[in-house]
């Protein structure tokens, strides 16, 4: 699956899309597949402030909880409540449909700090590496 | 580099179809010191694996249990005295070629480790152990062996262990195989020529709750990897799924049985686990029974019961339960989604007070409390079917 150039993405696996002032933040590909079948998903309510870096809800898989890190801080504008019945939307469309949460920057240049597509690519290779190695 | 000086640094050991799960992208865990597959998604993932187990038929590498064999030396009746004495079920009662569920145990009563126990012979007997526990029981065995006069043989790493298990698995199976398997009984088993390969034990067991087979092929990895390719192209015809130990888990949570450090360990007794219906006290002594007499009068503290979730969460293994005055009464030992149920189960030690069908249980998760029930255990039972040709009808395909 092709990581869109106009995201910027976490080391964490958390994906970006900045129109304005409001961030769409979402999981990557490579973390659904990392998860497997996901089944579960806990977010936080609109009003919440989030803090880059600092987890703000949870993924869960049949095996396993991942906690989701918030790439930015802000307050959360929207949430993804359809997840709440089709979580398994995180497998088939990471990217687009299963955005997670919506949330007004507090400090726009947050995003800047971040990878784009190509550093991100570049990064899960490396990963790639490491576990075959 | 500096790590090969350490010796604290131990490697996790490989079964011999490593090589073949890799290939496959399985995704590879450490599961009790070995290196083994959770999941291959590239033919669908867990719940996938979970469903063709169900509904039609799946293939285990269980190569990581261990093997014990027990036998006599000239003197006949040194290891079924042997047996006796180390495990809590009746082996006196195995006919040959029957097999039986049981445990050893620590002289308080506690769990060493549940053991399948096989009578090979009359005076011979295997029993298959946790992969987590393997030099741990060989060591107990050995130990407490001593006195009779019987032999101890770690056969552990002389067998791939395959599980091929679900409601096809024994149309797959009989393709590869001399053996008759139709009369063979749940927890028999018998000896026959497996792909080409002479004398292979053939077992109706399994860690599943489905019908299934479970044979011991020898363990070099040529073999070994031989076997599994002629296991999956016979069960092709039924969209066979190559199943890791994701699938596994949520079988036997499903069919409540135990898993060692979980449901049974060395600090939960066998009246606290449920599993009186193993364990003979009137078989005479064995390791163990003087405690769980005592444990008996006394009565249990905690007891194992099934628990639903009824609001929005997972319970997972470790979680605290609170009764509805939030006060923590219990534990989670093993908790998950049901791919059959599509329900949130669990499996939870609480006060025997609040064992009692469809009383509430909160479960903490990430410090809310959210409501459970108990409910009947186990959670999936297959259906008996009243002969050989009322087998399941559906596949992979349709579930």
């Amino acid at each position: 699956m092709a990581y869109p150039q106009n995201y910027r993405y976490t080391n964490q696996h958390e994906w970006v899309d900045t129109k304005g002032d409001v961030a769409t933040i979402g999981i990557t590909d490579y973390a659904q597949h990392e998860l497997g079948d996901v089944v579960f998903v806990e977010l936080p309510k609109p009003g919440t402030k989030v803090t880059a870096g600092k987890s703000f809800g949870n993924v869960e898989s049949v095996k396993a909880v991942s906690e989701i890190y918030a790439p930015v801080s802000g307050e959360v504008t929207e949430v993804n409540g359809d997840l709440h019945n089709t979580p398994e939307t995180i497998n088939t469309d990471p990217h687009n449909a299963a955005w997670l949460i919506k949330v007004r920057l507090a400090n726009p240049a947050d995003v800047k700090s971040l990878m784009d597509a190509a550093a991100y690519e570049a990064f899960i290779a490396d990963k790639g590496k490491e576990a075959s190695a | 580099m500096e790590a090969a000086n350490s010796p604290t640094i131990s490697e996790t050991r490989k079964t011999p179809l490593n090589a073949l799960h890799r290939r496959l992208g399985a995704k590879m865990v450490n599961f009790g010191g070995w290196d083994m597959p959770v999941e291959y998604p590239s033919t669908g993932g867990l719940v996938a694996e979970h469903k063709a187990v169900r509904g039609s038929v799946g293939l285990f590498d269980v190569s990581h249990m261990g093997d014990i064999r027990i036998h006599s030396g000239r003197a006949l009746g040194g290891a079924l005295a042997a047996v006796q004495h180390i495990s809590m079920n009746d082996a006196s009662r195995l006919a040959l070629g029957q097999a039986q569920y049981s445990a050893m145990l620590y002289p308080q009563g506690t769990f060493v480790d549940d053991v399948i126990v096989h009578r090979l012979g009359e005076d011979d007997f295997l029993l298959v152990i946790n992969a987590g526990t393997r030099e741990k029981d060989i060591n107990w065995v050995r130990q407490n062996t001593k006195g009779f006069a019987c032999a101890v043989e770690d056969l552990s790493d002389a067998y791939t262990q395959l599980a091929i298990q679900g409601p096809r698995a024994a149309e797959v199976l009989q393709k590869l195989t001399d053996a008759d398997l139709a009369p063979i009984k749940n927890y028999w088993f018998t000896h026959g020529t497996v792909c080409g390969l002479k004398n292979i034990l053939i077992a109706r067991t399994g860690y599943t709750g489905e019908d299934g087979f479970e044979i011991y092929v020898p363990s070099d990895a040529a073999t070994s990897a031989q076997v599994w390719a002629k296991v999956m192209e016979a069960g092709r015809e039924f969209g066979i799924l190559p199943c890791g130990l994701g699938a596994r888990n949520t079988l036997r949570l499903e069919a409540k049985m135990a898993l060692y450090e979980h449901e049974i360990s060395d600090n939960i007794n066998v009246w606290e686990a449920g599993l009186d219906r193993y364990c003979k006290m009137e078989k005479g002594d064995f390791i163990g029974r003087a405690a769980l007499e005592r444990e008996k009068s006394a009565g249990v503290k905690r007891t194992l019961v099934g628990l639903e979730m009824v609001e929005r969460g997972i319970a997972r293994d470790g979680y605290c339960c609170c009764n509805e005055k939030g006060e923590t009464i219990g534990v989670v030992t093993s908790g998950s989604p049901s791919p059959t149920l599509c329900k949130n189960i669990a499996l939870a030690y609480v006060p025997p007070g609040m064992s009692a069908i469809g009383t509430p249980v909160y479960v903490e998760i990430r410090s809310q409390k959210a409501k459970a029930q108990v409910v009947p255990t186990p959670f999936y039972k297959r259906a008996r079917k009243a002969g050989p040709q009322a087998v399941a009808t559906s596949t992979a395909k349709t579930v």
